[in-house]
């Protein structure tokens, strides 16, 4: 516990120093600071889930309201730690990152808020009073809905943090709302919370809401695919690595406090977490920007992580412990991988745009031959987050198939399993599709434009943390054994006490097993890597153009574009995307220019938020009129409010 | 129960994997009225090219020579896992299934990243068809092995098809075993690029799929993607295998003959399919593999209604 309020007292430094200390030093002091707070949060939360081990805290509070009780449980562990862990990485990318920003008004302030933000999503973790986690949820999205606006001058990135901004504060409203019903002993105190009987699923509701619009649950996930791309690359891998898992936690520290769940949350949780899934894929397949691509796929494995959590709730409600163990630990185990090569791809995102000069998918193309490591590292997070193996994305996936699995052949109600499978199986099918065209025509091929053919890799400071991301997805994907115990306490939170501990064999040599395919993979790949080689150097090697049928010119506007590559699965699925496309026709005999455009907007955006908020404003218009800003009509407001109020006295 | 049996067969699908698409070659010369070529000619095709150089395009980098080797290895992994008929797989787990979908699907990742390395737009077209088909195809193929795990009340494939004898199940699951068996054939022609997906004769790019995704590899890469391709036939055939006859003789010997009898069966039946329709358009494909999902889908519902 000290270590951990010496990080907050280091953030505090982070903050403050880089704005009245002496400006060369704030691209320095900033990030460190932010790396040291980070690591010491990180250190103190894997030590607490090692040694499966809960501290409390409650220090002297000058404000009325709550008290300043921070303490330790396995869920707060679980989530500490990828928060310390990128929030560090991501300090050291962005250090780099941001050593061209010309203002130095711009540098500082955007250091100071950074600390600020990872400072506050940690005390949101380990808060234990709900006014001290309400404070701290609200500075968190404060300090990122600023950050958000580092390029504020650009007038869509004002406008990203305008959505970001509304949609934070209508979340937190729902969350006040819930606090104060939850609260029965009006101390706000976490462990005097109690679930009524009547309110537990009204509470329920506004969790699912509140926590709901940061996690990114569609129809709420509006704000991300805005918010994302208009940060810089560090501050977005945070947000969508880190960030929106807080809302994760929060759903499940609710659950907690309602104790026994009905089955009908379970539920819930798999719709939401299917149409997520499914939808948040299939949007970012109809990106152009790489960036906004990624958010979509944030959105993907929001859901993949709440199909996971759901199908672990069902398993408490019907006593299936197999299931609930497994669907919970991989709902955590899919935030924590989520966390890990989400941000990896952030910030190859990141590193392109710093190098290429572009994000549009479509400009790109031929940087695997001039950045490498980038796509090296990027490849593995692509490999990954499409859940195949042997890498970690694939395990958090086998978890919850695994539960919806045993819940199937167990269970007397299967149809819950057999939807999450099936989830499962077209969210990891769609995903493949959107990173192998992400990946392909990004790095692959020949440039697509000047950029591209003019980009270069990045400096070592910027690539240190995405190879250590990457080596995370490999150790992650070969340890899936490990990694139950890992989750293992926090899902044990969950059950109920008198239940006994269960075996846990099958899923332990299913794991393991998992391990031996992998192991089995690298052999045989090196085996025929090694044999293809043998065989090949005795025989003439030799370097032509592509086959292009007999063309001999080919120039890099031939190749096949992201839009193409997508389409035929846009277009099967166009009853619910409704892509739009333009075609510009010539009238002319010999036509010269022609174009075509396609878009997929976000019918959630489009059909429901922004009439939702046109309408509010003609609302609003109407109430222009009582202002009229004359002297006189005010006094009148105010001798009717007088008489208004004698006359509700005398009555 | 541990025996020599699961690695025999391993061994025999090895060696036996090239003589499939033979063996289809040879059905539909025969409904031709050709005489096609000989049985034994995919192994010839290999072994030249194995012989062979190589030419690479300019454009490519690494990932383009990984993509055989890799999608090779997977596909072996995925052997691995594969029973024939009621013979048990070499390794075999709770949940395996979902490895061997997923080992599949990491081949077929390389192999688009490979295409896609090209740079040419053929490749390109390939590679977004193979991606959009398989989405449709997972589905049904996780649909239907559901099915089956609800009736063999296991969720590892071994044990899935392993089961029962099929005089031993109810009716209705019969139905079922019968409507997922269904189901996988329409997989198996999707994923292996067969007619009425993909024409593997066909000779104009604009219209292939798997074919045209190879376009640029040549020499040994080329020869461990087209033995990569007959053991995915293998795969898929001794999954059908396992689905429509889950009969147990009680002897591993005599299983894996009768599931090697069986995949000649399942070859000779692609031939006959093959000869006996053209390919679909390119747009009503996804028709047919819905269909696939459908037909699982209603097995799942037998499956739970048992």
């Amino acid at each position: 516990m000290p270590l951990f309020l010496t990080a907050l007292i280091v953030f505090a430094i982070g903050a403050v120093w880089p704005l009245i200390g002496r400006k060369k030093w704030s691209n320095f002091v900033g990030p460190l600071a932010a790396v040291i707070g980070s690591l010491l949060a990180a250190g103190v939360g894997l030590y607490h889930l090692f040694n499966n081990s809960k501290a409390d805290l409650i220090l002297a509070w000058p404000f009325p309201l709550g008290s300043f009780h921070i303490g330790f449980d396995p869920l707060t562990s679980i989530f500490v730690l990828p928060v310390g862990i990128i929030g560090a990485l991501a300090a050291i990318y962005g250090h780099t990152y941001l050593q061209a920003t010309e203002s130095w008004k711009k540098l500082s302030s955007s250091w100071s808020l950074y600390n600020l933000f990872v400072a506050f999503m940690l005390l949101a973790l380990v808060a234990r009073n709900g006014f001290l986690f309400l404070m701290a949820w609200e500075l968190m999205s404060l300090s990122s809905f600023f950050l958000v606006l580092f390029d504020h001058e650009k007038k869509e990135v004002g406008r990203a943090g305008w959505i970001y901004f509304i949609a934070a504060h209508i979340g937190a409203a729902f969350l006040l709302a819930m606090f104060i019903l939850l609260d029965s002993s009006g101390t706000m105190e976490f462990s005097l919370f109690s679930a009524h009987g009547q309110y537990a699923s009204v509470i329920f509701i506004l969790s699912l809401v509140g926590f709901g619009s940061k996690a990114g649950i569609v129809p709420l996930h509006v704000w991300l695919p805005e918010a994302h791309p208009a940060a810089p690359s560090h501050v977005s891998a945070v947000m969508s690595g880190v960030m929106i898992k807080l809302g994760i936690y929060g759903i499940l520290r609710v659950l907690l406090f309602l104790g026994k769940p009905d089955p009908w949350w379970g539920w819930s949780l798999i719709a939401i977490g299917a149409i997520s899934g499914i939808l948040g894929v299939l949007y970012a397949l109809a990106q152009h920007d790489l960036k906004r691509l990624l958010a979509y796929h944030s959105v993907e494995n929001i859901g993949v992580i709440l199909l996971g959590i759901g199908i672990g709730v069902l398993g408490v409600c019907s006593g299936n412990i197999l299931m609930a163990t497994m669907g919970l630990g991989g709902g955590l185990l899919h935030a924590l991988n989520h966390a890990v090569f989400k941000s990896l791809l952030f910030l190859g995102a990141g590193a392109l745009k710093y190098s290429a000069g572009t994000l549009e998918i479509d400009r790109l193309g031929g940087l695997f031959k001039r950045m490498p490591v980038t796509g090296l590292t990027f490849l593995i997070g692509s490999i990954a987050i499409s859940a195949l193996p042997p890498l970690n994305g694939f395990i958090s996936e086998f978890f919850i198939y695994f539960a919806s699995l045993s819940g199937v052949s167990t269970s007397g109600q299967p149809w819950a399993g057999v939807i999450v499978i099936a989830s499962l199986a077209i969210i990891g099918a769609l995903a493949a599709a959107c990173f192998s065209k992400a990946f392909g025509i990004a790095f692959l091929g020949e440039p697509r434009s000047e950029s591209a053919s003019e980009a270069h890799e990045v400096s070592r400071k910027m690539l240190i943390p995405m190879i250590l991301l990457a080596g995370f997805c490999v150790f992650m994907g070969s340890s899936g054994a490990w990694l139950l115990r890992f989750t293992l306490p926090v899902a044990n939170q969950f059950m109920p006490i008198k239940w006994a501990p269960v075996s846990l064999d099958s899923p332990l040599t299913a794991l393991k097993w998992i391990t031996a395919t992998a192991v089995v993979f690298m052999i045989f790949a090196a085996a025929i890597a090694a044999f293809r080689k043998v065989m090949i150097s005795k025989r003439p090697v030799r370097k032509d153009v592509t086959w292009g049928c007999g063309y001999i010119a080919p120039s890099s506007k031939m190749q096949y574009t992201s839009s193409s590559f997508a389409q035929p699965i846009i277009n099967m699925f166009r009853t619910v995307l409704r892509p739009n496309l333009s075609f510009a026709q010539s009238t002319e005999l010999f036509p010269k220019n022609l174009s075509l455009h396609s878009h997929t907007d976000d019918l959630f955006l489009k059909h429901i938020f922004r009439p939702l908020f046109e309408s509010f404003i003609r609302l609003a218009g109407g109430l222009r009129r009582i202002q009229t800003a004359g002297t006189h009509t005010y006094i009148m407001y105010i001798a009717l409010t007088i008489l208004a109020l004698l006359v509700w006295r005398l009555w | 129960m541990r025996s020599i049996w699961p690695l025999v067969h391993i061994v025999l699908a090895i060696g036996l994997s090239p003589l499939l698409p033979g063996i289809i070659n040879r059905t539909k010369a025969f409904f031709g009225g050709r005489h096609g070529q000989r049985l034994l000619q995919p192994y010839y095709d290999i072994f030249k090219l194995l012989r062979k150089g190589v030419v690479y395009s300019r454009t490519t980098t690494w990932i383009f020579r990984a993509g055989p080797v890799i999608s090779l290895a997977s596909i072996l992994v995925a052997l691995t896992i594969t029973p024939i008929g009621t013979v048990r797989a070499l390794i075999a787990f709770p949940g395996d299934v979902i490895a061997l979908v997923y080992f599949l699907g990491l081949a077929r990742f390389f192999i688009v990243a490979a295409a896609l390395d090209t740079g040419s737009s053929f490749e390109g077209m390939g590679a977004s068809r193979e991606m959009q088909f398989t989405v449709l195809a997972e589905l049904a193929f996780m649909l239907g092995i559901i099915a089956m795990a609800i009736m063999g009340k296991s969720f590892s494939i071994t044990a899935i098809f392993g089961g029962a004898a099929i005089k031993e199940l109810p009716n209705m699951a019969t139905m079922s075993h019968v409507l997922v068996a269904a189901a996988l054939l329409i997989v198996l022609l999707s994923e292996n690029a067969r007619i009425p997906f993909d024409d593997p004769d066909t000779h104009l790019e604009l219209t292939m799929i798997h074919e045209v995704m190879v376009l640029d590899h040549g020499g040994i890469d080329l020869g461990l993607i087209q033995f990569g391709s007959a053991l995915k036939i293998w795969i898929f055939g001794a999954l059908f295998v396992g689905a429509i006859i889950p009969m147990n003789t009680g002897h591993a010997g005599m299983n894996l003959l009768i599931g090697l009898g069986a995949m000649l069966a399942v070859a000779i039946m692609i031939g006959i399919v093959e000869s006996s329709m053209a390919r679909l358009r390119l747009l009503r494909a996804p028709q047919l593999l819905v269909t696939a999902c459908i037909l699982s889908f209603l097995a799942l519902i037998a499956a739970v209604g048992q």
